[in-house]
């Protein structure tokens, strides 16, 4: 059969058709991550990929990004093809990932010193990102000097700085405690809704992604195939003790629980195998 | 209105505290100093006690008969007689043909004169090994054709022993600064290799991935990220490298240089001088604790970003 060429919206923030990816293909070590993954994606959307663990939600993201290449089917951002990382899709990691050794105001601006921006230039940029996530007062501090939390918000205002349309997040809350990961939650609800980018959330907390998503991809286990696509269509902002929150909560809970379970089954049968 | 009188309240609750702030009995910043200054006292109590100890033990088997003074002289004994001892340094200068055996420099001028050739080379090697090895290290992550061709020799190079490098160093450099200069490089240069290559391995694939997806070009992601991210353990390896280099250079200059503390050792080896032996060992004992306390400081310095995290281990 020929080639079809694959029809969407070149306005669409992220397109992916096709995709798939195998981790050390052609070796015996070969395991498939994701396969026949297509996604359409608006601008301005905010989706959550949920699934359980080693479902391969943070490999899709990466290949977004442009960090790895997929070995099956393409992904576009706003009608590009992606092939390489670019400023303009600024990935979150779930851990620390600000430089050690430069202040505040010299990780938030990075991005532009790799552009040879000038000090002024590269100074005031950070300072209005770093006030659009409150933490104006911290330009000049060190990463070591600011808690968990802080240093989660000053490496989304990197991402902000460098005025990305797709904002891509790893676990970001993940290693942060419960009541710190709430206020984050309605934080970064505030800075999506100022920044207008489409924000592509991975996480395995139903809450969370409840709480944030306007549309939550449920993701089977390995390998990771979308199992579904579930609207959360609750009005901002939303009272997460509401009926209709709980009954969504529950309904993506009965949606993952085959997954898990599946999950642990293969694992159990891979630990006994070995 | 309520809006109004909150702000109200919060103003003239925060002007209630200011008051009470100003008359607080210590500040903390002045406390810090001072601690830090006993700080730094108590460390020079507990090095000069260490060393009294060990010095008082050494004294103690000497006073009970158990040290011949012929062979084990105590401390007492080889500080004592400082311008015997310095005449056999800078052997070299002192014993010129031409010279009398009065002429020529002083005791202390001799000692210091060794002392200083010995540092030199000791100094010039560590420079050389270090940014050779760095260079190449990161050269080798680079680029992979660069790995794939220097990399195995690297490594079959590096378990080769300093003393077997003893007779190339005289082939090629004959006799003098060079050949000492290159024992340290040598005894240096393959494992700096080896532990540059493992320390770019170590960093973390986050930070590359951060300064990838804002565009960075792989120049600039090996000189922004990968570098300032091995610093702090090319400085700890450089530490370890540091008494290495006072090891070897003692080897290199007990052959041909002319002079330098190896020669002293040498010479008080041949004329059965134990006193002149550890006279000599407590001089370089000096040295390396001085150079290290020197690379601990600028280390803080470079590093300023890094926590200190012996403290926690002092808790447990």
């Amino acid at each position: 059969m020929a080639f079809d060429a694959p029809t969407f919206s070149s306005r669409d923030a992220v397109v992916c058709r096709s995709v798939g990816k195998t981790w050390a293909a052609g070796t015996r070590r070969a395991h498939e991550a994701l396969r026949e993954i297509d996604l359409d994606i608006k601008p301005g959307e905010f989706v959550v990929f949920l699934g359980p663990s080693g479902c391969g939600k943070s490999t899709l993201l990466y290949l977004i990004a442009g960090l790895e290449e997929s070995t099956e089917g393409q992904t576009w951002s706003f009608g590009e093809l992606v092939e390489t990382p670019s400023p303009e899709r600024s990935l979150i990691f779930q851990e620390t990932s600000l430089f050690p050794w430069l202040t505040v105001w010299q990780n938030v601006s990075f991005g532009l010193a790799i552009r040879g921006a000038s000090q002024a230039e590269r100074r005031s940029v950070a300072a209005e990102a770093l006030q659009r996530v409150g933490l104006s007062a911290a330009m000049d501090k060190r990463p070591d000097e600011l808690s968990g939390g802080m240093r989660q918000r000053v490496a989304v205002a990197r991402a902000l700085a460098m005025r990305p349309k797709v904002l891509l997040m790893d676990e970001p809350f993940a290693a942060l405690d419960v009541q710190t990961r709430a206020r984050m939650q309605d934080f970064l609800l505030d800075v999506w809704r100022d920044s207008g980018a489409s924000v592509l959330f991975v996480t395995h907390h139903i809450d969370e992604a409840v709480a944030l998503a306007d549309r939550v991809v449920v993701f089977t286990s390995r390998p990771g195939r979308i199992k579904t696509i579930f609207p959360i269509d609750l009005p901002r902002p939303r009272n997460l003790f509401s009926r209709e929150a709980e009954a969504m909560r529950i309904q993506l809970t009965e949606l993952l629980r085959d997954e898990v379970d599946r999950a642990f089954a293969e694992q159990e049968a891979l630990a006994a195998a070995t | 209105m309520a809006v109004v009188s909150r702000d109200g309240d919060a103003g003239a609750a925060a002007g209630a505290s200011r008051p009470a702030a100003a008359t607080r009995p210590f500040e903390p910043a002045r406390l810090v100093a001072s601690v830090a200054r006993l700080d730094w006292l108590a460390k020079v109590w507990w090095a000069c006690l260490s060393v009294g100890l060990f010095a008082g033990l050494w004294e103690l088997c000497w006073a009970l008969g158990w040290a011949d003074p012929q062979l084990l002289p105590p401390p007492h004994i080889f500080l004592s007689n400082f311008g015997e001892q310095g005449k056999f340094f800078n052997t070299a200068t002192r014993w010129q043909v031409g010279n009398a055996m009065g002429e020529g420099p002083s005791a202390f001028e001799s000692v210091m004169i060794t002392v200083g050739a010995t540092t030199m080379r000791v100094f010039v090697g560590l420079v050389l090994a270090s940014v050779l090895a760095i260079g190449i290290g990161v050269a080798i992550r680079y680029w992979h054709l660069f790995d794939k061709l220097v990399l195995p020799t690297v490594t079959l190079l590096s378990p080769v022993s300093p003393i077997a490098w003893l007779p190339v160093a005289i082939f090629l450099f004959g006799i003098g600064n060079a050949p000492a200069i290159f024992m340290v490089v040598v005894a240096l240069f393959f494992h700096m290799v080896l532990a540059t290559i493992n320390q770019i391995d170590g960093v973390s694939p986050n930070l590359i991935n951060v300064a990838r997806t804002m565009g960075a070009s792989k120049p600039q992601i090996y000189g922004r990220v990968i570098v300032p991210a091995i610093l702090p353990g090319m400085l700890a390896v450089l530490r370890l490298n540091l008494f290495g280099a006072w090891m070897v250079v003692l080897v290199a200059e007990s052959t041909g240089v002319g002079y330098g503390m190896g020669q002293v050792i040498m010479l008080a080896r041949n004329t059965f001088n134990p006193s002149l032996v550890f006279f000599t060992i407590a001089v370089i004992g000096i040295l390396g604790f001085v150079f290290d306390w020197l690379l601990r400081l600028a280390q803080r310095r470079i590093l300023y970003w890094l926590p200190d995290t012996k403290e926690k281990l002092r808790g447990l």
